[in-house]
This record gives C-alpha cells, sequence and structure tokens, in this order.
C-alpha cells in the first residue's frame, strides 16, 4: 500500500500539530563548507497557522501508528485513524526542499512508537544522519528522544540534533500513569537526564578542544499538557522551575489539552481548550525567564491558581501593594521590571534614558510605558499622589473595567523576533556598498 | 535655506560635511525631487562627494554606540518626510557630545530616528521570514518582492550564508533591481525582460521548474494541515504575518497557479 507523499505529509503533520513547540531558537550554526543552511540564534518564522501560531519549522511525525494508548493522545492504538509513515529519504527530501524555498528553518521531528522504542528511534535518527552528513544541512534539527530508546541512540540523536526534547506531558506521575498506564515519569526523566549529562560534557570538552563535537548545542524542551488532570498551576510552575535549574530545559512549553478523545471517560469534558489558563502559564514562564521573578512569588499555598482576570504581574502587584509606587528616575531595574505596565525594552529605555535626564511622564510614554496601567505603580515627582492612595481591590476593578484586557499571547520567540538587529557582517556590506565606491 | 541632494546615502552625508566645513544652518534638507518651489526659501544644491561623504561617515561611526553603529543609515532608508532634517540634527548632537547619545530615548529627534531605525530593520526581517524562492528551469531560485523600504540589501548576509550552495535571485519589483548570487559572489541587477508577474512575483509557467508545482502544493497542504481549528486566531495571524505580505506567500494566495 503506497501512499503518495501529499497523503503522508497531510496525516503525519495533522498528527504533529498539537505538539505545540516549534522555536528554532538557540543555535547559532554556521555553514559550514559551503552546505546548505545555518541556525540564527534568535529563530526566524516564516509564517504563521490561522491559530496565530509561528511556523519556523516542518513539524511531522515519522509515523503516527503507535504501540501505546495514551489517553490524551490522538495517535493512540485505539482510535481508528489513517495511519502513515515516511520513509527516512523521504522526509529528508521534503526537508530540503522546503528549506530551499525558504518555507523553514529546519525539521521537528517526532513520532509514535512503532514495533518498539529503538526501532523508531532509529529511524528518526537516520533522518537526521542523512541530513547532516549527505545533504550537508545546517539548518534546525529538533528531534524528539523516545522514552525506553537506549542510551546509543539518544546520544547519536544528540550529535546530529539542534534540539532534543522528551515531553512529559502530564505534570504528576499518579495522574500520569492514570490517562497513560504504559508510561512512567521515571522512564521520562532517564533520557532527560541523559541529555543533561551529554550537554554538560560537550561543552565542557568544546572548551578544551574547540573542535570537539557539539550535543544538542540548542538545549532540550519539554511540554506539559495543562488541564487534562487536576494539577494545580502551583504544582506546574514549581515543576517547571526545577526543570530550568535541575535539568537546565531550554524550555517549558505548555498545551492547554484539547479534547480530543472525548470518548475516554478519564478525561474532563470540556469542549475547548483552557487558553486563557495556558497563556498565563505562558506569561509567568516568561516572569521567570526574563523578569527575575521566582515561582513563589507568582503562586503560593494560598494563591495556588493563577488569576485568569489578570495577568500575574499585575497580580503580583495587587497583592504586594507596600513594594509600590517605585521611583523611576532611582530605583533598580530589577525594580522597574515589576512595574505592570513597563516591559524589559521599556525598563532597558528607562536605564539608559534617565542618565540624561529626569524622566517626565511624557518621557515614559514616548519609551512606551503603558502609563494607563504604569502610572499607578509609578512615581517621578510629577504624578499626582492621590493616584496611590486606591485600595489594590478596587484598583483591580478599576483597570480590568477601564482596558478591555488585551490579550497578548507570549508564543516563543516572537517578543524576541521584533529586538532584531541586523548582524555586524551585514552591517559591513551595507557600509560597502554605500560608502566605498 | 533649504539644501537639495541627490537622494543617495552619500548624498546626504555630503550635505552634512556641507553644512560643518560652511557652518550652515539650512531649514530643512531634502531631495531634488521631493523639493517643492517656493517662493520665500532659498535654495542650494550639494553635489555628492565620495571623500567627503566617508569621512562624515567615520567621524560619525565613532560617535554611535556599538550595537547602533548603523542607525543613521537605517533610518535614512526608511525616506520618512522630514528625517534628513532630524538626522542632520542628530548628527550634531553626536559631533558635539564625547559620548554616544544614541541611547538617549528622553530626546524626541533620537526618539524619532530610533523609530524610523525599527521600521526599517523590521522590514528587512520581514523579508528575510517571508521571502518564498520558486526554482526556474535552469536551478536559479527567484523571488520578487515590493518591501515598502529599500531593504533587500540588507538581506544579503543572511540568504549568501544560508543558500550558499544554490543560486538565487531576489528583486525588488518596486525600485526595479535586485541581487543575484552565482555559487561565489553578490552583482547588482536590473531585468530588462520581466519573466514574472510584476505584481505577486509569480514565475511564468514557461521558465518554472517542473517540482516546483509539487513543492507548492506540498507546503500548502502542510500549512493547512498544521492549523488547529479548535484554536483559531485570526486577529494575532495577521498581527504577525500582515496581509500586504500574503502576495507573495505560496500558502496564502488563494488564486492557483495558471498553467
Ligand atoms: S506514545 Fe506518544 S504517540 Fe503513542 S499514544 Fe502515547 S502520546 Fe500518543
Amino acid at each position: 500500500m503506497d501512499q503518495s507523499i501529499e497523503k503522508k505529509l497531510s496525516i503525519l503533520a495533522d498528527s504533529a500539530k498539537y505538539d505545540v513547540s516549534c522555536a528554532s531558537s538557540g543555535s547559532n550554526r554556521g555553514n559550514a563548507k559551503k552546505g546548505i543552511g545555518t541556525a540564527v540564534g534568535c529563530g526566524i518564522c516564516h509564517s504563521f497557522t490561522e491559530d496565530g501560531r509561528c511556523i519556523s519549522l516542518l513539524k511531522v511525525l515519522m509515523t503516527n501508528h503507535c504501540i501505546y494508548d495514551c489517553a490524551y493522545c490522538i495517535n493512540r492504538r485505539s482510535n481508528d485513524r489513517p495511519r502513515a509513515a515516511f520513509t527516512p529519504i523521504e522526509l529528508a527530501n521534503l526537508t530540503i526542499g522546503f528549506y530551499r524555498r525558504n518555507y523553514i528553518e529546519g525539521l521537528f521531528l517526532s513520532s509514535g512508537v512503532l514495533k518498539n522504542p529503538d526501532f523508531t528511534m532509529e529511524r528518526m535518527v537516520s533522518v537526521a544522519k542523512i541530513l547532516r552528513l549527505q545533504e550537508r544541512f545546517n539548518g534546525y534539527i529538533h528531534l524528539k528522544a523516545i522514552p525506553g530508546a537506549s542510551n546509543e541512540l539518544i546520544h547519536e540523536a544528540g550529535l546530529y540534533a539542534d534540539r532534543l526534547s522528551v515531553n512529559i506531558e502530564i505534570p504528576t506521575n499518579p495522574e500520569l500513569k492514570r490517562l497513560a498506564p504504559e508510561k512512567n515519569h521515571a522512564d521520562i526523566y532517564k533520557p532527560m537526564g541523559l541529555i543533561h549529562k551529554g550537554i554538560l560534557e560537550s561543552k565542557e570538552e568544546r572548551k578544551r578542544y574547540r573542535k570537539a563535537p557539539a550535543f544538542a548545542p540548542a538545549g532540550q524542551s519539554t511540554q506539559l499538557i495543562v488541564g487534562a488532570t487536576p494539577e494545580s498551576d502551583q504544582q506546574i510552575l514549581t515543576l517547571a522551575t526545577n526543570l530550568y535549574s535541575e535539568q537546565r530545559l531550554k524550555r517549558v512549553y505548555y498545551s492547554g489539552y484539547l479534547p480530543v478523545n472525548e470518548y475516554d471517560q478519564r478525561l474532563p469534558a470540556i469542549k475547548t481548550p483552557p487558553l486563557v489558563r495556558e497563556n498565563r502559564l505562558y506569561q509567568s514562564d516568561w516572569l521567570m525567564r526574563f523578569y527575575q521573578f521566582k515561582a513563589n512569588e507568582i503562586v503560593s499555598n494560598a494563591h495556588p491558581f493563577l488569576d485568569l482576570d489578570v495577568d500575574p504581574k499585575l497580580a503580583y502587584a495587587l497583592r504586594n501593594f507596600h513594594l509600590y509606587p517605585v521611583n523611576v528616575n532611582t530605583a533598580d531595574y530589577e525594580m522597574i521590571l515589576r512595574v505592570p505596565g513597563i516591559g524589559v525594552q521599556s525598563a532597558q529605555r528607562i536605564i539608559q534614558a534617565r542618565k540624561f535626564q529626569r524622566l517626565t511622564s511624557m518621557h515614559l510614554k514616548k519609551i512606551g510605558v503603558v502609563m494607563k496601567r504604569a502610572q499607578y505603580f509609578i512615581t517621578n515627582n510629577e504624578l499626582p499622589a492621590a493616584i496611590h492612595d486606591i485600595a489594590p481591590e478596587r484598583l483591580k476593578q478599576q483597570l480590568l473595567s477601564a482596558e478591555v484586557q488585551k490579550r497578548n499571547p507570549v508564543f516563543d520567540g516572537q517578543l524576541k523576533l521584533f529586538d532584531f538587529t541586523v548582524p555586524n557582517k551585514l552591517v559591513q556590506a551595507n557600509r560597502e556598498r554605500f560608502i566605498s565606491h | 535655506m533649504i539644501l537639495l541632494y541627490d537622494s543617495s546615502f552619500e548624498g546626504f552625508l555630503s550635505v552634512v560635511f556641507e553644512c560643518y566645513a560652511h557652518k550652515l544652518e539650512p531649514a530643512d534638507v531634502c531631495t531634488e525631487e521631493s523639493f517643492q518651489i517656493s517662493a520665500f526659501s532659498e535654495k542650494q544644491f550639494v553635489p555628492t562627494q565620495s571623500s567627503q561623504a566617508e569621512r562624515v561617515w567615520k567621524g560619525w561611526q565613532k560617535k554611535l554606540s556599538s550595537k547602533l553603529k548603523q542607525l543613521p543609515y537605517q533610518a535614512f532608508l526608511s525616506g520618512e518626510r522630514g528625517i534628513e532634517f532630524k538626522l542632520l540634527q542628530f548628527a550634531r548632537l553626536s559631533f558635539t557630545s564625547p559620548e554616544p547619545v544614541d541611547t538617549n530615548f528622553g530626546d524626541p529627534v533620537i526618539l524619532e530616528i530610533r523609530k524610523a531605525a525599527r521600521r526599517v530593520t523590521q522590514e528587512a526581517m520581514r523579508m528575510i521570514q517571508f521571502v518564498r524562492f520558486q526554482e526556474t528551469k535552469d536551478g536559479v531560485f527567484f523571488s520578487g518582492v515590493s518591501p515598502r523600504y529599500d531593504v533587500l540589501s540588507m538581506t544579503l548576509y543572511h540568504f549568501k550564508n544560508r543558500f550558499a550552495d544554490q543560486r538565487w535571485l531576489v528583486y525588488d519589483m518596486k525600485r526595479d533591481y535586485g541581487f543575484y548570487y552565482d555559487l561565489s559572489k553578490i552583482e547588482e541587477v536590473t531585468l530588462n525582460e520581466k519573466t514574472f508577474n510584476v505584481r505577486d512575483g509569480r514565475l511564468s509557467p514557461d521558465i518554472l521548474n517542473e517540482g516546483e508545482v509539487s513543492y507548492e502544493s506540498l507546503w500548502n497542504q502542510y500549512y493547512k494541515n498544521i492549523t488547529i481549528k479548535e484554536r483559531l486566531n485570526l486577529k494575532c495571524h495577521k498581527n504577525h504575518m500582515p496581509k500586504r505580505y500574503w502576495i507573495y506567500l505560496t500558502e496564502k494566495r488563494n488564486i492557483p497557479r495558471s498553467i
């Protein structure tokens, strides 16, 4: 039974789409010896789906056949769906063809488990091998590590891939076992630990010999499904923090549970994915990675779930009213970052601009501070003192009604994208063109 | 007095030189074409002088922070009304201060210049994102686009590195010039005969590689299948990928190729 490539692609892309991560960031791979491709540090989105997500990589499954039966997965063996499998060559050709047309940054390959973990992993690794060795492809490759695959295969995968990931999916072990009896956390942490070790070792080695092989230079990531099981945001964010600090993960992705197998009684009966909650988790994650927040400042035993009405930074400010107002002309960068309405870029601009003059509200507005929000949390000896005399609960209501809360989904890489600066060498090329002849 | 120049960046730098050399205080600086005859203003044309332009550029570079060496050029490319005068003011600020002033976001002129530069680099970034190549019968990868600003030159370093082993041609259809990479060097070219649709950049069928249509339809197929219908968010979609780029995007064009 030979399916056309087009048919396979539609089945295997359709099955892969639920994996939300698509980032191609974190790797700077130069084009070696005039092969094809480069990986750019900030990641590039080449298109956007109609659901607003970045398309950076060709994200497909090697196969959607699977011997397992995870309740939350559309590809579980008990589902009656069209199944397909790519051969390694087919997939390598497709990747190169798309890449040459500037459709993609590279390949993100995941897979259902065909026969057994080793058999599956080996096929995935061979795609990466063909791309790197035969096609001399230097673009981005993200491979899923299949729990249960041999140490050797995981290691080999790390030699060809920019990023490896193992999905945890369900945040706690008992819940995972309830929904996926054939899986457990220990089996997932094993490859994760192996990859972590591989990355550390190769970094060490590369300090000594510059030519030593790189191992997953863009690090590893994972994904958590939110809302399929009853875990609190506190449990989820604590897990994420640990993954960032202990396993040194580059990214944790949160995927609002999409009801794909409604017939399964073990799953909650919801119609739409919990998108607001997912977004609040991303915002919290963002606060932890770029705003120097700790998980226990965002959620705690007293507040185990995130406030869905307001973003976690505003929620923090309202809970810690005594820390405000912040004086923008004298406060530390860390504290300025904690002002609702001031983002990383505005905070940096404030620090730079206040060296030249005292900043007034006019300056702040032009710099990009959202004054409607920030005014309650800052002082610059100019705002009326009365503005600070309002109780947190009333302020929350006021802010909620004043600004129709614009949701600002934080997806990977996109915020960075707009900070794009032209690489220095390119600058050189320009100068030559205009100045030297 | 109003100073006029030939619309090139070198020309503008020559204006800056003139202002310094002859202590001129122009009321405005604009290109010859955009100058509107006004009975009250005196005008003077400043010829472009490469060596003087280079001197200004070198001196200016020393006065810019290391990450912003290209700032004046980028802001200049915006071609916005009045940008030259702001750049002249910026040059003055730069040359009189011992420290770089380009991070002073409190200064309205500098803020405007940074914003203009940002619009330009963002357009360049969008080209890097949204350019789509089509392969011709003789194996050249072609892309025709009409960027809002004259930014193709800013994308060359990226494309040359990335597509080092394929011949390619990126063409600015609005300004009627482009860059061709022949596996060793990049050349600026102007195509006399347009074998592509000058609106959407599609190559005409008779020079299109046979494999091309199938890659396009595979890509469109992929694009369709990767969308999660339960999560549709067209507003976000359009924010990230504004409509004016759709015309070049294989996956966003509804009209099938005519063959
Ligand atoms: S192992 Fe993966 S592909 Fe297979 S059912 Fe579980 S989640 Fe789905």
